[in-house]
Order: structure tokens, then C-alpha cells, then sequence
């Protein structure tokens, strides 16, 4: 191909096109995704503004005059038999249900994409053994780990990060070392290493950073199931404690009361479940887009 | 064949085994002992307690009298019910838990593989988008949030099914549908996305060139190829059925294993927690080979080495 021709062909395809821009553009035209990040984004401010919302009650004010109350202007979602406004609960639980979602995923990253990207780049008898221990952990549910932590350990809200953290990063190591094996003798990475770069460069500036689309995909849906797992211990009394509440435990105390005051499980079992089907959404959206065999397929 | 089996057998036993001694040296890591939370013992009452347990022991001896035990399923006696062992209880929660849990299996996989054929057939139609519209929300309601409003609505509400218990067939209704509701979402992903991959390939085209009924070509040369993707999420759809089989039977008052388990995980009954989750990682392993075995049964092109 003369050097005119490869031009040509340059202006054709318009300006160049990374992964990223593509993907944005595929993702932008998937209405559903879209519509959802638009409400996680809005769940995520209100819940972690919710202090400093003009106009919103105290979630902890009592007033025992009122009791349980079917929503009314002053308390659009109702209030609960002590007469706590249930917004306000939904809104405080939602931060704690976020955040231990959004921690959870965090460890879950750190540990799979370190544990992953070792042992594959290792390879050989630590990649081996590395991927052994990761056999045997895949063997137990990985809830019984975390429920295991929580019996034998204090059932703190920092207890409930490490320990959910810690049984979510096996696929994320799995995913990492797949990627790092394929990336590990492609050509820039040789010439990384003909340039003098030491392994630990390598690995992290040249190989984690081009493990990123799968890993964006696989964390996001890490976080619906963090916060699903966090909300499902929650209603067991295994997770989050008193006086803390999550969305999980709201449920649980909804549930035990629902046949005289069916809406305060209702409504928090409708504001995790809306957050649970627009982070899928969103994650579906995000593999669609990213997902380089669709590509290939559309050109 | 017979190789296969043998070397999965003794890849068994190890990870049988490192999960054991997880679980074992955990609780001897944990801070206080089982008899913390009561109230304060005198020191000879509690040194009687330590000697019955054998918690006086050293800790290497307590380890490999642990392992010969569990081996038999003998984890001793509960320690918040003292005058029952462990093993008893598994064996009286376990065929309850199994007969929920077999039920919702049964159901997700009678109700998703219908659902996921029809969408592959009619993929990008309004039922195929209706369908799977259905199967995120189901995926994203959990049990414990399903359960409940089934409660409100179909006995509370509607007076149709009693809201709790396990007392004849009427009562397993609303149990089995909560614990299945997420699994026929996801197996009917599951079945749309397998059958979509098979519609695709050239026997397919060549089934239909030679004339043969739409009917035919799906049910009786596509599904067998398309359902490969439910089968192999047996192994994981039966872990986490267990799993949900804790928030309904709680929800219920099913007294299955799954409920023994919650309520000694919150009364830190170290040795019945222990055994439920050491028979239940074994019952998994054994499940998983099981359907590997299938998997290759069903699918001639996978070679067991």
C-alpha cells in the first residue's frame, strides 16, 4: 500500500478512534443504559447529600404521637411505628447500601486485579499455585466466607468491607489473568522490555492499563452485587448493625411489621431494587460496549 | 472416563480439606469463645465446659480430632443446644432444605427454558424484548424483597396461600416461587443466549434446507446445543440457591437447614456453623462433578481428560 492510499484511507475513516471513544458512542446510543447511569447518578447524589437536604427530616427524630403513617406531604414515603420519616431512612440507608457497595468493589479490585495480574505475568509454578487457591475459594459459595467472618469476627461496618471485598476479587483475578497471559508477548510489551523497563513497570504501566475494558465491565457489576450480598446479610442480622441501617436492614424491619404497614417494605425493597436493575443495565450497556468481537462484527 | 472421575475425586479431598482447616483455624483466630455472650460463668463452671468441649486441649490435637471427626459428619454437639449433635441437626434440616431448594430448581428450569427458546426464536421482536424485560427485573428483585410482597399480596391480601410454615403442599407454594423467581430470569437469559449462538451455525441452515419443520429443527437439533450454557450453571444455580434457601425459609418459618445455620451464625454456634458449611461445600463439589460429567454426556465435541 503506496503511502497515498494508506492516506486516503486515513481521511475515509475520519478522525482516529480509540477503544474508548467507540465505546462511548455505542454506549450513548443504548437508550436503557443511558437512562440508567442518568438515575444512579441522581440515587448516588441524593443519597450522599441527604444531610445536607433542605427540607429533609432527622431519620432518627422520633415522634411517637404519630406512629406509622401512610405517606403524606410532610413525609412523601410515610413514616415508621416510631415515626421516623421513611425518605429520610431510605435516603441514609441508601448511603450506607452505596458505599459498602462502592468499598466491596473497591477491595474486590484491588486484590483480583494485583492477584490476577501477578500470577499471570509470573506464570510457572506461582501462577499455578496463585490459581490453586483460587480453585479452592471458587469451591465454597462465597457468601459462606463472609458469613464465616461474621460469626467468628466482630460484625463491624468495616468487618462488612473487608469480608465481602475479599470473596468478590476471584472472577476479577480470573478475568486479569486471562487478559495479562494474551498481553504479556504482544509487541509493545517486548519492546518495553528491550527499552530496560523493569517487571513492575511493565506490569503496571503497559499491561494493567490495557486490561481496563473488561475489568470497567466486570466491576460494574461487582457493585449490584456487593450491595445485593451486604442487603441480603443485613436481613439476616448478619451485616450491618444497629444504630447504622441500610437498605437491607429497612426491609428486614419492614418485613417483620408489613401485614399492618406493608409500605415500609415496599419502599426500600423498591429503592434497592431500582438501583439493582439500573447498575445491571448499565453493566450490560458497558460490555456491549466495550466489547471489542461486537466491533468487529458491526465493521 | 473412569481417569476423569478419579483425578476430579482426588482434587475432592484437598479442597475439602484446605476449607476445613479454613474454617477450623478462623474460629480459633476469632476474639472470645462460644460462651462469651452469655452471662459471666464462674471460672470453674467455665473450665468444666472447656474440658467437655475439649477446648483445653492442645491446639494441634483439637485440629486432627476436628479433621477425624468431620470426616464422619461429626462436629459434636451444638453449643447452643447442647443436648443435640450437629449431625442430627443436618440430617433433620437437610431433606426440608433439599425438597425447597429441588422444587425452585425444577421450577426456574421448566418456567426459563421456555421463555429463553421463545425469545431466541422471535429475537429482537416485542415479546423478545417483553421477555427479557421480565428477566432483568427478575434478576434484580431478591428474594428477601419478593417474598415479602408475595406475602402481602397472595395471603395477606388475596387469602389464597398461607403466609408460613411447611404443613402440606399448599405451603411450599409461596417458598419454592420466591426461592425460583431469579433463577428462571437467569436461566432464561441463559437459554435465549445458547440458542441464539446455535440458530446461527451452518447445521442449523442445512436442517431447515432440507425441508424440515421450524418445530423440529428447534427442539430436536438446536436446544440440545443451546441448553449447554444452563447446564453448566447447574453447579453455581444449586450454590446459590442455597444460598437464597436462608432469607426465604427465614422468611417462611421453613424449618430447613438453611434456617439452623442463620440462627447459629447469629448465636455463634461455632460447631453447627462449621458442619452446615462444610456438608454443604462437599454436597456442591460432589453436585459440580456431577454436572461436568453431564456437560460431557450432553456434548459429544467436550473430551474428558
Amino acid at each position: 500500500m503506496s503511502a497515498a492510499t494508506v492516506s486516503t484511507a486515513l481521511a475515509a475513516a475520519g478522525p482516529p478512534r480509540s477503544l474508548w471513544s467507540d465505546a462511548r458512542r455505542r454506549l450513548a446510543r443504548n437508550r436503557a443504559a443511558v437512562a440508567s447511569a442518568w438515575l444512579l447518578a441522581l440515587v448516588v447524589l441524593v443519597c450522599f447529600a441527604a444531610p445536607r437536604l433542605p427540607g429533609l427530616a432527622d431519620p432518627a427524630a422520633q415522634d411517637l404521637r404519630l406512629g406509622a403513617e401512610l405517606p403524606t406531604i410532610a413525609h412523601p414515603l410515610g413514616t415508621d411505628e416510631l415515626g421516623r420519616d421513611l425518605l429520610a431512612r431510605v435516603l441514609y440507608g441508601g448511603r450506607i447500601s452505596l458505599l459498602v457497595g462502592l468499598v466491596g468493589t473497591l477491595v474486590s479490585l484491588l486484590v483480583g486485579v494485583g492477584w490476577g495480574a501477578v500470577a499471570g505475568y509470573a506464570g510457572g509454578k506461582l501462577d499455578e499455585l496463585m490459581m490453586r487457591v483460587v480453585d479452592v475459594l471458587y469451591a465454597l459459595p462465597n457468601l459462606f466466607l463472609v458469613i464465616l467472618l461474621m460469626v467468628f469476627f466482630s460484625r463491624s461496618l468495616l468487618m462488612l468491607f473487608v469480608a465481602l471485598g475479599l470473596v468478590q476479587w476471584l472472577t476479577m483475578a480470573r478475568i486479569v489473568r486471562g487478559q495479562v497471559l494474551t498481553l504479556k508477548h504482544r509487541t509493545f510489551v517486548e519492546a518495553a522490555r528491550a527499552l530496560g523497563a523493569s517487571d513492575r513497570s511493565i506490569v503496571l504501566r503497559h499491561i494493567v492499563p490495557n486490561t481496563l475494558g473488561p475489568v470497567v465491565v466486570y466491576a460494574t457489576l461487582t457493585v449490584p452485587a456487593v450491595i445485593l450480598q451486604e442487603a441480603f446479610l443485613s436481613f439476616l442480622g448478619l451485616g450491618v448493625q444497629p444504630p447504622d441501617a441500610s437498605w437491607g436492614t429497612l426491609i428486614a424491619d419492614g418485613a417483620r411489621v408489613m401485614a399492618l404497614f406493608p409500605w415500609l417494605v415496599v419502599f426500600p425493597g423498591l429503592a434497592l431494587s431500582l438501583t439493582l436493575l439500573a447498575f445491571n443495565f448499565m453493566g450490560d450497556g458497558l460490555r456491549d460496549a466495550l466489547d471489542p468481537q461486537d466491533g468487529q462484527q458491526r465493521r | 472416563m473412569t481417569r476423569y472421575v478419579a483425578r476430579r475425586l482426588l482434587l475432592f479431598v484437598p479442597a475439602l480439606w484446605a476449607i476445613a482447616t479454613l474454617t477450623f483455624f478462623l474460629m480459633r483466630l476469632a476474639p472470645g469463645g462460644p460462651f462469651n455472650a452469655e452471662r459471666d460463668i464462674p471460672p470453674a463452671a467455665r473450665a468444666a465446659l472447656a474440658q467437655k468441649y475439649g477446648l483445653d486441649r492442645p491446639l494441634a490435637e483439637q485440629y486432627a480430632t476436628f479433621l477425624v471427626h468431620a470426616v464422619r459428619l461429626d462436629f459434636g454437639p451444638s453449643y447452643k443446644f447442647p443436648t443435640r449433635s450437629v449431625r442430627e441437626i443436618i440430617l433433620e434440616g437437610f431433606p426440608v432444605s433439599a425438597e425447597l431448594g429441588g422444587w425452585a430448581l425444577l421450577v426456574a428450569l421448566l418456567a426459563g427454558i421456555p421463555l429463553g427458546v421463545i425469545a431466541a426464536q422471535r429475537q429482537n421482536t416485542a415479546s423478545d424484548t417483553a421477555v427479557m424485560a421480565v428477566a432483568l427485573a427478575g434478576v434484580s428483585i431478591p428474594g428477601f424483597v419478593l417474598g415479602p410482597l408475595l406475602v402481602l399480596t397472595l395471603s395477606l391480601g388475596l387469602y389464597w396461600l398461607p403466609p408460613a410454615l411447611w404443613e402440606g403442599p399448599q405451603s411450599r407454594v409461596l417458598p419454592v416461587l420466591t426461592l425460583s423467581a431469579a433463577y428462571v430470569a437467569y436461566v432464561a437469559r441463559l437459554t435465549r443466549a445458547g440458542m441464539l449462538e446455535v440458530l446461527r451455525q451452518d447445521f442449523i441452515r442445512t436442517a431447515r434446507a432440507k425441508g424440515l419443520p421450524e418445530r423440529v429443527v428447534v427442539l430436536q437439533h438446536a436446544l440440545r446445543l443451546g441448553l449447554l450454557p444452563v447446564l453448566s450453571y447447574l453447579g453455581p444455580a444449586a450454590a446459590a440457591i442455597i444460598m437464597g434457601s436462608l432469607v426465604v425459609e427465614q422468611i417462611f418459618a421453613v424449618p430447613g437447614l438453611g434456617r439452623y445455620l442463620v440462627n447459629g451464625a447469629f448465636s455463634r454456634d461455632y460447631t453447627l456453623v462449621m458442619g452446615v458449611v462444610l456438608f454443604y461445600a462437599a454436597f456442591l463439589m460432589a453436585l459440580n462433578l456431577l454436572v461436568d460429567l453431564a456437560y460431557a454426556w450432553f456434548d459429544p465435541r467436550v473430551e474428558l481428560k
